[in-house]
C-alpha cells in the first residue's frame, strides 16, 4: 500500500505537501509563542471571540446568499457584496431619521425591525434586478462570461450608489439600548449586548431559512433544482421562479446583515463597503462547503472568530509587526489555503469529476 | 506470441461500489480483442484504469514492462497506448488537422524556446508533422477536410477523426470505446475492415469495447465478458456465443435455458 | 391604424428609466456646465435627453419591418412622449420632497440621501423655464428627440448614414475638444483653435460647418468612390498601395507622440503598457484558458524589482541601470509565475479565479503593511527611481518612453504569434478545450500550465519595470485589483485570443478614460456597464479570433456539401 502511494507521488504532490506542513508549522509556532508570552488576558481573548462571533454572523448571512446561488446555478455571484451594500447603505438614512426623532430610544426593537425591513427590501430588489438583467440572458454561456458580467455589475452597482447617495462615509447611529457599554455576563465574560443580539438574530434567520428549505414546497423545489436542473424542469418546476426566489432570499439575508453590521461597528457605511465582506463571506461559504446551508452559517461564524483571534494569536507570536494591518490578508490567505487543500470545505462533498 | 498488456486482478472502488472487481486478462501482440458486457458493467472504468485516468485500488497493469497503475495519463500515452471515447471528445474548436497535430504530441522533440526563434529544426519538424497529419487524414478517409472545425464535421467523420488522432501518437495498443455507436450496418462493416487494416499494416494491437455483436464476433480474436465488474467468461467468439452465463447476463436466465436447448438441438 | 401600444410603452419607459437613472446618479447635473456646442448644449442635457433618443431608436427598430413607415414614426414619437414620464415623475419627486425642505430645519433631509435631487436638476430638465412651461417643453423635446432617433433608423440608408456621421463628428469634436486642442497646439495652429473652440465647447458656427461637412462626405459617398477606385486598380498597383499604406502607418506610429503633445503621449504610454499586459494575460486566459484575476501581482513584482535595484534613494541596492535590471525583472516575473502557479495547478474555473485574486490581494496588503517596509518602503513606496537612459540620453519625456512600450509590445506580440502556431500553442489550446483529453494526448499538464503562467508573468513584469522607470516613484496601493480587472476586461472587450483585439480593447478601456479625464468620477461606472453590455450582446469582443467567435456564439456552420462529397463512404 505504501509502495503504491509513493509510486503515485508527483512533484506537485510533494510541493503541496511541503507547503501544507509549512503552513501548519507556522500556525503552531505562532500560537505557541503567543500563549507562552501571555500578553493578553483571558478576558481579552473572550472579547475577541465574541466580537468575532458577531462579525461572523454578518459573514454567515451574506455567505448564505452565495451558497444558495451557487447551489442552484453553479455560479459565483461576484456582485453579492454589492447587494449587501445596497441594503446597508439605504437603511442608514432611515436609521439616522429614526435616531433623530428619538424612535430608536423609545422603541429600539421596532426601530431595528423597520431598518431590517427596508434594507432587506432594497437588497432583494437589487438582487432580483441583477438576476433578471445581467444573469438570466447568459444562462447557457461558458463560465467566463457570467463571471465578467458579475464583475461589471459589481462596479456598476458600487458607482450607482456612489452617484445616488454620495461618496461620504455615513455612520449608523447607536441604538441607545444597544450601545457598546451595555454588557451581559456570559460564562463569566462581559459581552456587549449588541453582539449577542446580532448573533441571536442571525441564528433565528438561519433557522427560518432552514425550515423554509426543508419544509415548504418552494424549498423543496429549490433543492430539486440544485440537484438536477433538467429533471426538475421535467417534473414541472418553474426554474425561473425558483432562481428568482433564490436570489431574493439571498438578497433579503444580505440586507439584514447590512443592518446588523451597522449596529455593532462604528465605522461608517459607504459605497465600497461590500467588496471585502463579500469576498470574506465567499470564503466562509467555501469553508463550510459551497452549496451547503448549515456549512455557510458555521463557516461564517468560524471565519469571524478566526479573523478576530488569529492575527493576534499567530502573527504576533511569529514576531510579525502590525498584525492588525494584515487582518484582511489573513482572511485571503485562509481562502487560498482552503481552496488549495480542501476545496470541498468542512461539509461539502467532493464534486465528482466526469471522466471519459 | 508476446504479451503487450497484462492486467492482474485489477480492482477499482468508488465508495461502496466496486466498479471493477479483480479483473484479469491479457492482450497478445497484434491481437484484436474485445470486452463486452451489459451497460454499467464497468468496461469504460476498466479503460480508464488502463489509461491512467483512474488509479486502481488493487491489482497490477503491465504494458511492455511499464507499470500503468499510478501513472498519469500523459505517461501512459508516452508508453504507447492511445484511445477513443464513448461520447466523441474531439477538440471541438480546433480544426481537424490541429486535432491530429495534438495527437502527435509525444513525437515532437523541439522546445518552446526554439519555436519562438523558429530554428530550422522547428520548421522541419512542423513541416514533417503536417505532412504526417495529412497522411493520417487520408488514411481514415477524410481527405481535404483538414481545415474544417472538428465540431462542424458530420458524426461519422468525427469518429474517424478521433481514430486518426489516436493513431497520430503511433501507439502499440489502441483502445476503442464503442467505435461503432451510432453507425449503420454499412459503416460498421467498413469500420471492421479498417480495424483489420490498422492491425495488419501497422502492427497495432486493438482492444474494443463494443455492443454491436456482428462487429465483435466478426473481428475479435479473444473476447472477455464483464458483468458487475467481474469477468464472467473469456474465449473465442464461438465459445462466447455458446456460454450460458454470457447469455444469462445479457438476456436473463430464461433465455439462457432456451439457448442451451437450441444449441443442443443444432449440435445434433 | 393599428398601434403596437406595448412596444411603444415598453421602449418609452425603458428610455425614461435610463434618463431617470442618469439624472439620479448625478451625471446630468455634474456636467450641466460642460458645454459641447456654444453655450446652449451641455453634456448634462445630453444625458437627460438620451432616454428619449433611445426610446425612439428602439421603437423604430422593432417596428421597422412590421409596420409601414408612417406608423413607425408616429409610434416612435409616442415612445418619446412616454419616455418623458419618468423624468416628470422625478421632477415631482424633487418638488414634493426636496424643495419644501430648503432653508428649513428638518429631522430628515431628503437631499442628504439623494444628493442629486436638487432644484438645479429640475432647472436642467425644464430648460430653466419653470414648471408650467418647462414640463410641456420637456415633453415636446422628448417627442422631437425620439423623432430624431427614429430618423436615424428609418431614413433611407444614405440619409441615415450621413446623419449619423454628422452627429458623431459634431458631438465628438465637442466631447474631445481638449484633446483636439492639445494636438492642434503641437502644430502651432492657434488660429484654428480659436475658430473651433471657445473654452472647451465647440463654437456654433464651427459646429454647423462640421455637421454639414461630415454629412456631405457621407452623403456624396466619398469613401465609396474611393473604394471603387481601389477596386479598379490593377493588383500590382494595389500591392504598391498597400506597401505605401503600411509605410505610412509605421511612420505615423513613430511620429505620433510628437504630434499629440505631452499629455496625450502619457496616455499613449499607458495604453501601450496595458497592451503589453493584455498580450501577456491573453496567453494565460485566452490560449491556456486559466482565469487569472491576480495578474497585477507580477506587474508589481516587476516594478518593485526595477525600484529596488535602480533607486538612488535609501531603499535602492546595487544601483544598477535600467537596461541591466530589465532582464532581471523579467526573470523574477518568470519565476514568480511558476511559484504562484504551482498551488493552483489542480484548480479549475471559478475557483482558480478566486484564488489568483486572493494572491494578488495578499501581495498588495503585505506590501502596504509595515512588515516588509524596511525592504520595500511599505505604504511610502520606493522613491527616486531614475528614468531610463538611451545612449546617454535621459528619457524623461513621456514621448520617449512611448517608444519603449511600443518596442515592448512588438516584442511580446512577436513571441505570442510564434508560440501560438507552435506545439506549445496547440498544447495550450487543447488544454483549454478539454483538459482531460489533452492529458491523454501525452501533454504534461503541469508543465503546460506553469509555462502559461510563467510566460504571462514575465510579460507583466516587463511592463511593470518600464512603468517604474517612467513614474519614478511607486506606491503599493496603485498595484490593486483594478489593474488586474482592467487587463482582463480589455482582452475580453477587444476580443480574446486576438492581438489586434488587445490593442482595440486597450484603446477603448484605457485610452478613452484618459482622453475623457473629466469623467473620471464615473469612469468605473461606465466600465461596469460596458462590461455588462458587451457580455450580453457581443461576448466575443470587437475583434475576436475566429475560433473564439464560434465558441462563444455556438455558431452552426455546417460543412458544405461539396467538401463532404470528397469523403470516402
Amino acid at each position: 500500500m505504501l509502495k503504491r502511494y509513493f509510486e503515485n507521488l508527483s512533484w506537485v504532490d510533494i510541493f503541496l505537501r511541503v507547503f501544507q506542513i509549512a503552513a501548519i508549522a507556522v500556525i503552531i509556532i505562532g500560537v505557541y509563542n503567543t500563549v507562552v508570552a501571555a500578553k493578553y488576558t483571558s478576558a481579552q481573548w473572550g472579547t475577541l471571540v465574541f466580537a468575532g462571533l458577531a462579525q461572523g454572523s454578518v459573514y454567515a448571512l451574506i455567505a448564505l446568499g452565495y451558497t444558495l446561488v451557487y447551489g442552484i446555478m453553479l455560479m459565483i455571484n461576484f456582485a453579492h457584496g454589492e447587494v449587501y451594500m445596497a441594503g446597508a447603505f439605504t437603511a442608514v438614512f432611515l436609521a439616522q431619521y429614526l435616531s433623530n426623532i428619538g424612535f430608536l430610544d423609545s422603541n429600539p426593537f421596532l426601530g431595528v425591525v423597520a431598518l431590517i425591513m427596508l434594507a432587506a427590501t432594497v437588497s432583494t430588489l437589487v438582487a432580483v434586478l441583477l438576476e433578471r438583467i445581467a444573469y438570466r440572458p447568459l444562462r447557457g454561456a461558458p463560465r467566463l462570461v457570467p463571471l465578467i458580467t458579475a464583475i461589471g455589475a459589481s462596479f456598476a452597482l458600487q458607482y450607482t450608489f456612489r452617484g445616488l447617495y454620495g461618496a461620504e462615509f455615513r455612520a449608523y447611529p447607536t441604538v441607545p439600548a444597544l450601545n457598546p457599554l451595555v454588557k451581559v455576563n456570559v460564562f463569566g465574560f462581559e459581552v456587549p449586548l449588541v453582539q449577542l443580539v446580532v448573533l441571536g438574530a442571525a441564528i433565528v434567520l438561519m433557522i427560518v431559512l432552514w425550515l423554509f428549505v426543508e419544509r415548504t414546497k418552494m424549498g423543496k423545489a429549490m433543492r430539486a433544482v440544485s440537484e438536477d436542473k433538467d429533471t426538475a424542469r421535467l417534473m414541472g418546476i418553474d426554474i425561473d421562479r425558483v432562481i428568482v426566489t433564490t436570489f431574493a432570499i439571498g438578497g433579503a439575508l444580505a440586507g439584514a446583515a447590512g443592518v446588523f453590521n451597522g449596529l455593532f461597528r462604528p465605522q461608517g457605511v459607504y459605497f465600497f463597503m461590500g467588496f471585502f465582506p463579500g469576498l470574506k463571506a465567499f470564503t466562509a461559504a467555501v469553508l463550510g462547503g459551497i452549496g451547503n446551508l448549515p456549512g455557510a452559517m458555521i463557516g461564517g461564524l468560524l471565519l469571524g472568530v478566526i479573523e478576530s483571534l488569529f492575527p493576534n494569536l499567530i502573527l504576533e507570536g511569529l514576531g510579525i509587526p502590525s498584525a492588525n494591518q494584515l487582518r484582511d490578508a489573513f482572511a485571503f490567505t485562509m481562502l487560498v489555503l482552503i481552496l488549495i487543500f480542501r476545496p470541498q470545505g468542512i461539509f461539502g462533498e467532493k464534486l465528482a469529476e466526469t471522466k471519459a | 506470441m508476446a504479451i503487450v498488456l497484462k492486467a492482474d486482478r485489477v480492482t477499482k472502488r468508488f465508495g461502496g461500489l466496486v466498479a471493477v472487481n479483480s479483473f484479469s486478462f491479457e492482450i497478445k501482440e497484434g491481437a484484436i480483442d474485445s470486452i463486452i458486457g451489459p451497460n454499467g458493467a464497468g468496461k469504460t472504468t476498466l479503460f480508464n484504469c488502463i489509461t491512467g485516468f483512474y488509479t486502481p485500488d488493487e491489482g497490477d497493469i503491465n504494458f511492455l514492462g511499464h507499470h500503468l497503475q499510478g501513472s498519469t495519463p500523459d505517461r501512459v500515452t508516452h508508453f504507447g497506448i492511445a484511445r477513443t471515447y464513448q461520447n466523441i471528445r474531439l477538440f471541438s474548436n480546433m480544426t481537424a488537422i490541429e486535432n491530429i497535430l495534438v495527437g502527435q504530441h509525444p513525437h515532437f522533440k523541439t522546445f518552446w524556446i526554439e519555436a519562438i526563434v523558429r530554428t530550422k529544426r522547428v520548421q522541419d519538424e512542423e513541416a514533417a508533422a503536417l505532412e504526417e497529419a495529412r497522411r493520417l487524414l487520408n488514411y481514415v478517409g477524410l481527405k481535404g477536410l483538414g481545415d474544417h472545425l472538428a465540431r462542424n464535421l458530420p458524426y461519422g467523420a468525427q469518429r474517424r477523426l478521433e481514430i486518426a488522432r489516436a493513431l497520430a501518437s503511433k501507439p502499440k495498443l489502441l483502445l476503442l470505446d464503442e467505435p461503432t455507436a451510432g453507425m449503420n450496418p454499412n459503416e460498421s462493416a467498413d469500420l471492421m475492415h479498417f480495424i483489420r487494416n490498422v492491425r495488419d499494416e501497422l502492427g497495432i494491437a486493438v482492444l474494443m469495447i463494443e455492443h454491436d455483436m456482428r462487429v465483435v464476433m466478426g473481428i475479435s480474436e479473444n473476447i472477455s465478458v464483464m458483468d458487475f465488474g467481474q469477468k464472467i467468461a473469456e474465449g473465442t467468439p464461438k465459445e462466447i456465443q455458446r456460454n450460458p452465463q454470457v447469455i444469462e447476463a445479457y438476456l436473463g436466465r430464461g433465455a439462457a435455458a432456451g439457448f442451451e436447448t437450441q444449441s443442443a438441438a443444432s449440435a445434433d | 391604424m393599428k398601434m403596437n401600444w406595448r412596444t411603444i410603452a415598453q421602449n418609452g419607459l425603458l428610455g425614461g428609466i435610463v434618463a431617470f437613472y442618469l439624472s439620479a446618479i448625478g451625471l446630468a447635473e455634474t456636467f450641466s456646465g460642460r458645454y459641447l456646442i456654444g453655450t446652449f448644449l451641455s453634456t448634462g442635457q445630453l444625458f437627460v435627453t438620451v432616454g428619449a433618443i433611445m426610446a425612439g431608436i428602439l421603437t423604430a427598430r422593432t417596428l421597422k419591418e412590421q409596420e409601414n413607415e408612417r406608423t413607425a414614426y408616429i409610434s416612435s414619437l409616442l415612445s418619446g412622449m412616454v419616455s418623458s414620464l419618468p423624468l416628470i415623475f422625478l421632477i415631482f419627486l424633487i418638488q414634493i420632497l426636496v424643495v419644501p425642505q430648503i432653508n428649513q430645519e428638518v429631522v430628515f433631509r431628503w437631499r442628504d440621501m439623494f444628493i442629486n435631487f436638487s432644484p438645479t436638476l429640475v432647472n436642467l430638465m425644464t430648460f430653466g423655464q419653470g414648471l408650467a412651461i418647462g414640463i410641456p417643453l420637456l415633453i415636446l423635446a422628448s417627442v422631437i428627440l425620439a423623432g430624431i432617433g427614429s430618423a436615424l433608423v428609418l431614413l433611407p440608408d444614405r440619409w441615415r448614414v450621413s446623419l449619423l456621421n454628422a452627429f458623431i463628428w459634431t458631438l465628438g469634436m465637442g466631447l474631445f475638444s481638449e484633446n483636439v486642442t492639445q494636438i492642434l497646439n503641437q502644430f502651432g495652429a492657434k488660429f484654428i483653435i480659436r475658430f473651433l473652440f471657445q473654452a472647451r465647447s465647440l463654437n456654433p458656427l464651427a459646429a454647423a460647418l462640421i455637421f454639414v461637412g461630415a454629412f456631405a462626405v457621407a452623403y456624396f459617398r466619398v469613401h465609396i468612390s474611393a473604394q471603387n477606385r481601389w477596386a479598379g486598380m490593377s493588383p500590382s498597383q494595389q500591392k504598391r498601395g498597400r506597401t505605401i499604406g503600411l509605410g505610412a502607418g509605421i511612420l505615423l506610429l513613430l511620429v505620433l507622440p510628437w504630434m499629440v503633445g505631452q499629455f496625450l503621449s502619457q496616455a499613449l504610454f499607458l495604453v501601450g503598457l496595458y497592451v503589453m499586459m493584455g498580450l501577456g494575460l491573453n496567453i494565460v486566459v485566452g490560449y491556456a484558458g486559466l482565469l487569472d484575476l491576480g495578474y497585477v501581482a507580477f506587474f508589481a513584482l516587476g516594478a518593485y524589482t526595477m525600484g529596488i535595484f535602480t533607486s538612488t534613494g535609501p531603499l535602492g541596492i546595487g544601483n544598477l541601470n535600467f537596461w541591466t535590471t530589465l532582464p532581471i525583472a523579467v526573470l523574477i516575473g518568470l519565476m514568480a509565475g511558476v511559484i504562484l502557479g504551482f498551488p493552483v495547478l489542480r484548480m479549475r474555473g471559478d475557483y482558480l479565479a478566486i484564488v489568483t485574486l486572493g494572491f494578488g490581494e495578499i501581495i498588495r496588503i503585505v506590501a502596504t503593511s509595515d512588515w516588509l517596509a524596511p525592504f520595500e518602503g511599505g505604504p511610502q513606496g520606493i522613491l527616486h527611481i531614475p528614468n531610463a537612459s538611451f545612449f546617454g540620453n535621459l528619457m524623461e519625456k513621456p514621448q520617449e518612453m512611448y517608444y519603449l512600450v511600443v518596442a515592448g509590445s512588438l516584442l511580446i506580440a512577436f513571441v505570442t504569434i510564434r508560440l501560438k502556431d507552435s506545439r506549445l500553442g496547440r498544447q495550450w489550446m487543447a488544454m483549454r478545450e478539454d483538459e482531460d483529453v489533452a492529458e491523454a494526448m501525452g501533454i504534461n499538464l503541469v508543465q503546460t500550465k506553469l509555462l502559461a503562467f510563467s510566460v504571462g508573468a514575465g510579460f507583466s513584469a516587463l511592463a511593470g519595470a518600464i512603468f517604474a522607470a517612467r513614474v519614478g516613484n511607486i506606491f503599493p496601493h496603485s498595484f490593486n485589483l483594478i489593474v488586474s480587472l482592467n487587463a482582463l476586461a480589455l482582452i475580453i472587450v477587444g476580443g480574446m485570443g486576438s492581438i489586434p483585439g488587445v490593442i482595440v480593447g486597450s484603446l477603448i478601456l484605457v485610452g478613452m478614460p484618459e482622453l475623457l479625464r473629466e469623467f473620471s468620477e464615473y469612469r468605473l461606472l461606465m466600465y461596469g456597464i460596458l462590461l455588462i453590455i458587451m457580455m450580453l450582446f457581443k461576448p466575443e469582443g470587437f475583434l475576436p479570433e475566429e475560433t473564439r467567435k464560434r465558441e462563444l456564439r455556438g455558431g452552426a456552420e455546417a460543412s458544405t456539401e461539396e467538401d463532404l462529397a470528397t469523403v470516402e463512404a
